[in-house]
């Protein structure tokens, strides 16, 4: 038995999302990219820091009744790169992917730039490239490059 | 292409920034430019039933001034939003919806917007043509074509040396500037105050580019290597006090002594208006290359009008 088996196993999920292989202490970033803070009564379980063949530790969110849309994915995989996302229904893993890092997401992140037009009231949304070191906005220029989670849209 | 008849044309629907324009676009700009100011008659009736749309949400009368000589120049003319001050731009309409207004009663848009991306956003709302006449900090594509006619007719494309200097953090003219020479076989020099060096996305970009970049502090450092000195104004409002103001503005102010340690053939450029960045004695020396820089905007734009206008006709 792997340690996935073991650890997917230990408080198992009817129908939801578990996120694998997150970077080690990004969990709450990761539930913060998902929306989740715990007010909207959705049943979560983060494990923290698990030794990890892989990443040395790794972190691990488990969701009820959620499957994660490709936006949030997208940014997932800006803060945790080795992630995998299983799509549990009826307690089976039915699809395991890895993320990928996407070229461009959209509508999910804020340009900290005041002065940048994609903060003002227009018919736009967010809209940023993958660069190296960060994500860069289409509109304004301006680079992120740390603590991306500051920065996501509030509804 | 018209005048010149190589055939070439540039593959763009709207100009929001320098950085969209290759080697070959720029070339194919400057040399249309070139032929317009030879012989500016023979286009006199290029666009005779073009209209212009001008909206200009902060104030800059001389881009406007130069763009409406373009358009009339060309045979054409313009529609003005007015000031934004003015009864004809509605408080709290959104950018999106005055471009689509106006793009109603125009075949090409010039927008000049303090927001940074605000042309870019707008060029998603229309199916015109749209000139970025400085959005903000960002871009201003224009004024970057005519500093590379000026540099070209003065100093050339190759092995040339440029000293870009003064406020290089806000300054947009020169972010958009230093991108477009990475085109070009150029060593760039940027001398500044600490405080008003080039922001890290500029960086990122010249990097990116594999540009030949350094910055320094004092300009006596390059002086004598220069072909052109580009000169920017640093603006008391960057600074906390007037007298800290001073002192860093004071090192950074060139005059006819100034350049005795540099080559015979300097190119002083800068994009005016100038404060007092460069002394009034340095206007009679053959340095002084500024007010021919200010002229280049007319054939310039009436080039980019027309390569872009005939585009989409
Ligand atoms: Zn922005």
């Amino acid at each position: 038995m792997t340690d996935d088996d073991r650890q997917l196993r230990v408080s198992k999920i009817r129908n939801g999302t578990v996120i694998d292989h997150i970077t080690g202490g990004q969990a709450l970033n990761v539930l913060a990219i998902l929306d989740i803070d715990g007010t909207s009564g959705e049943s979560v379980s983060v494990a923290m820091n698990m030794p990890s063949d892989r990443l040395g530790k790794k972190d691990i969110v488990k969701v009820e009744g959620k499957e994660l849309s490709q936006n949030e994915v997208d940014v997932l995989s800006l803060i945790a790169p080795a992630a995998s996302i299983n799509i549990v229904r009826e307690f089976e893993v039915v699809e395991k992917h890895r993320v990928s890092r996407p070229s461009l997401v959209e509508g999910i992140l804020e340009c900290p730039n005041h002065n940048c037009i994609s903060t003002e009231d227009e018919p736009v949304r967010s809209r940023f490239a993958v660069v190296d070191d960060g994500v860069r906005c289409e509109y304004c220029e301006t680079i992120i490059r740390d603590n991306l989670p500051a920065h996501i849209l509030a509804d | 292409m018209v005048g010149g008849g190589s055939g070439s044309k540039m593959r763009h629907d709207h100009i929001i920034s320098a950085k969209q324009l290759s080697r070959a676009d720029i070339e194919a700009v400057l040399d249309h430019a070139a032929d317009i100011a030879a012989d500016p008659s023979a286009y006199a009736d290029r666009h005779a039933d073009t209209l212009l749309g001008l909206l200009f949400f902060e104030p800059s009368t001389r881009t406007k001034m130069s763009f409406t000589t373009a358009m009339k120049r060309l045979g054409g003319d313009i529609v003005d939003m007015g000031s934004v001050e003015s009864s004809s731009v509605k408080k709290g309409e959104s950018l999106a919806d005055t471009v689509r207004v106006v793009e109603g009663y125009a075949d090409a848009l010039v927008l000049r917007h303090p927001m940074e991306g605000s042309a870019k956003m707008a060029s998603e709302f229309v199916d015109v043509p749209l000139v970025n006449a400085g959005d903000g900090a960002g871009q201003h594509p224009t004024q970057t074509l005519l500093d590379l006619y000026t540099i070209r007719e003065n100093a050339g494309f190759d092995d040339l040396t440029i000293g870009i200097m003064g406020d290089l953090k806000y300054g947009r003219t020169v972010h958009s500037l230093a991108h477009a020479l990475t085109n070009v076989d150029a060593r760039q020099h940027f001398i500044s105050p600490e405080s008003l060096q080039l922001p890290r996305s500029v960086r990122y970009d010249l990097h990116q580019e594999g540009a030949k970049v350094r910055e320094h502090t004092e300009l006596d450092e390059v002086l004598p290597e220069l072909d052109v000195l580009y000169v920017t104004r640093i603006q008391r409002e960057r600074f906390p006090d007037e007298s800290e103001y001073r002192a860093v503005a004071g090192q950074y102010r060139i005059d006819s002594e100034t350049l005795k340690a540099a080559k015979d053939d300097l190119t002083v450029m800068h994009p005016l208006p100038r404060v007092d960045e460069i002394a009034h004695d340095v206007d009679d020396t053959e340095y002084a290359t500024y007010f021919e820089q200010a002229y280049n905007g007319v054939p310039v734009r009436m080039a980019l009008l027309d390569l872009l206008l005939e585009d989409n006709e």
